[in-house]
């Protein structure tokens, strides 16, 4: 069990219960990372990818099911508690980062993630150089401008700073919810390629939704397909290497049992 | 003409009065992104608290701070309303506004009380207004230079990305009810402060005196803010904008009263003012399209 980062048990999340709208989003829903683990996860709309991320960062509480990050129970912790533990990347770049506060304010208040706040500075004079060394590393030119509003920024570079702004303390787990699905393709890539260098360089467990095919078998170690709420396939280790676009459609349409033809255009 | 520039002191040191309330009100409109109508209340809770403290004996510093925690303690109810029974900001703050009606007529038992600079020890009076002048900008920059430092700390910060974007302060480990808590109350309070001054200022306090603060209060924020646009971005130059659009408010009022024009219609014009700049941006969003303003998403 040492070697166990996430486990989720039997997690259940229905929306507007009762109602004609009612949706299970995640239905019995297992799964169990260890530390280490690259986890690209696929799935067709709706199948509970983000709901998946949202359980674990505890958005809302599940209806049932337990939620344990090393070996401590975080299923009845706020959000805001969780939030130590966790380094997270939304899809939409403006829900990263507080668009009217500085890039180096928003990496302070990164850096002081799960620390109770007193009436100490927000940010030091110390801290600057550390930050202006991280934007750099980023390449995109940033490092000069440490007190512009991060609201002046391009959606690709907001997400790198939320990168950076997510793997600051040293997380559990990195979730990425399809972090460069809002961002065009070179600029997409360019956001992965940082994700992989800091995933690497920190040795993060990380949990990585992406709408593409191509991008969820290059990168990761291991590779999850989710369909109405539970994970239907599951590869890692040299039979996800060997992994084409055409083996993941298969493996989807035999595992969800004819909805292929439904779902293939969101899948590719 | 004298006696048009001899009003105009008087109308300065009203502008600094309501400048304060003011910063109350910049705290939640634009820092915590809360429209907090509670303020209409908090005015007049602030001035009958300093009033019947002061008449019934009490010294007149101590009187100010009770005055001021009653303000805190409305913010407090709001953020109850608010945060802990999920009612809308603006619901929430007209809620706590009406109870505090009842309970200001309570504290005054009556409409109002009087507080005669005479009688009383108090500390500012518009029967001597070079020393209400002087005693009012020392308070103006006392209370810019604490708010300044305040915003910089880590629960200022918090503060303000709670306000900016409440997700990501989640995602960032910031408990945003707490933060959202500590600026209604502080915002209040700062409110109720300006009422106990008020008070004394125009020695008495009245049911009425908190009407339409709100809409004031956004008038000074907005004037202040199209100032020193161009000046600086620096937060103290805009909490002393919101001091400058206040005045600027109190004199353009004072002009109003002077050339005889019919002042009732002053609390529409500020209200028509109000809504012509808040809509301005939404208009130049809606018709200007993907131009610039953090809508560049790719890139």
């Amino acid at each position: 069990m040492d070697n166990v980062m996430l486990s989720l048990k039997g997690i259940v999340k229905k929306f507007n219960p009762g109602t004609v709208n009612e949706k299970v989003a995640l239905n019995g829903l297992d799964l169990t990372l260890e530390k280490g683990d690259f986890v690209t996860v696929i799935g067709g709309n709706g199948a509970g990818k983000s709901t998946m991320l949202n359980a674990i960062s505890g958005v809302w509480r599940v209806d049932s099911g337990s939620i344990v990050l090393d070996g401590v129970d975080i299923t009845a912790l706020p959000e805001y508690k969780r939030a130590k533990y966790l380094g997270r990347v939304f899809q939409d770049p403006m829900m990263g980062t507080a668009a009217d506060m500085q890039i180096e304010e928003n990496l302070a208040l990164a850096s002081r993630r799960g620390k109770r706040k007193t009436f100490a500075p927000g940010i030091r004079n110390s801290e600057r150089a550390r930050y202006r060394e991280m934007l750099s590393e980023l390449d995109l030119g940033l490092e000069s401008r440490l007190s512009e509003k991060v609201g002046m920024l391009s959606g690709g570079q907001r997400q790198a700073i939320t990168l950076l702004m997510a793997a600051m303390k040293q997380p559990k787990l990195l979730l990425l919810d399809e972090h460069t699905a809002a961002l065009d393709p070179k600029t997409a890539a360019t956001v992965l390629e940082i994700t992989e260098r800091i995933v690497k360089e920190n040795d993060l467990t990380t949990l990585m939704i992406t709408h593409n095919m191509r991008d969820a078998i290059a990168h990761g170690n291991r590779l999850i397909m989710m369909h109405e709420g539970k994970v239907i396939v599951d590869v890692s280790g040299e039979e996800k290497q060997r992994l084409t676009v055409e083996d993941l459609l298969e493996m989807f349409s035999k595992a969800s049992g004819g909805e292929f033809s439904n779902d293939r255009a969101i899948l590719s | 003409m004298g006696n048009f520039f001899g009003s105009m002191p008087g109308a300065i040191a009203q502008g600094f009065i309501w400048g304060i309330m003011a910063i109350g009100v910049y705290i939640t409109f634009r820092i915590l992104d809360i429209a907090d109508l509670t303020v209409d209340g908090t005015v007049c809770t602030g001035a009958a608290v300093c009033a019947v403290l002061v008449t019934s004996g009490v010294n007149v510093w101590l009187a100010i701070l009770i005055a001021t925690l009653a303000g805190v303690l409305a913010g407090c109810i709001t953020w109850f309303f608010h945060v802990i029974l999920g009612i809308p900001a603006i619901l929430a703050g007209i809620l706590t506004q009406l109870m505090l009606w009842s309970l200001n007529l309570k504290i005054m038992s009556g409409a109002n009380v009087a507080v005669s600079s005479r009688t009383f020890k108090v500390l500012l009076t518009q029967i001597n207004v070079p020393m209400a002048l002087v005693f009012l900008a020392i308070t103006a920059a006392v209370i810019i230079a604490v708010l300044y430092l305040f915003f910089g700390t880590e629960i200022g910060c918090a503060i303000r990305a709670t306000g900016c974007n409440g997700a990501m302060s989640r995602a960032q480990g910031i408990n945003t009810d707490v933060m959202k808590l500590i600026g209604l109350a502080l915002s209040n309070g700062i409110v109720a402060l300006a009422g106990s001054i008020l008070c004394q200022y125009q020695g008495f306090s009245d049911i009425n005196m908190g009407k339409g603060a709100i809409v004031t209060g956004l008038a000074s924020v907005i004037i202040g803010e199209a100032v020193i646009k161009h000046i600086s971005k620096n937060f103290a130059v805009k909490l002393a904008g919101v001091f400058i659009g206040s005045i600027i408010y109190w004199i353009v009022y004072q002009t109003v009263v002077f050339f005889k024009v019919d002042t009732d219609l002053l609390k529409m014009l500020s209200a028509l003012l109000v809504a012509v700049f808040l809509g301005i941006p939404y208009l130049k969003k809606k018709i200007g399209g993907k131009k610039k303003k953090g809508g560049a998403v790719n890139g």
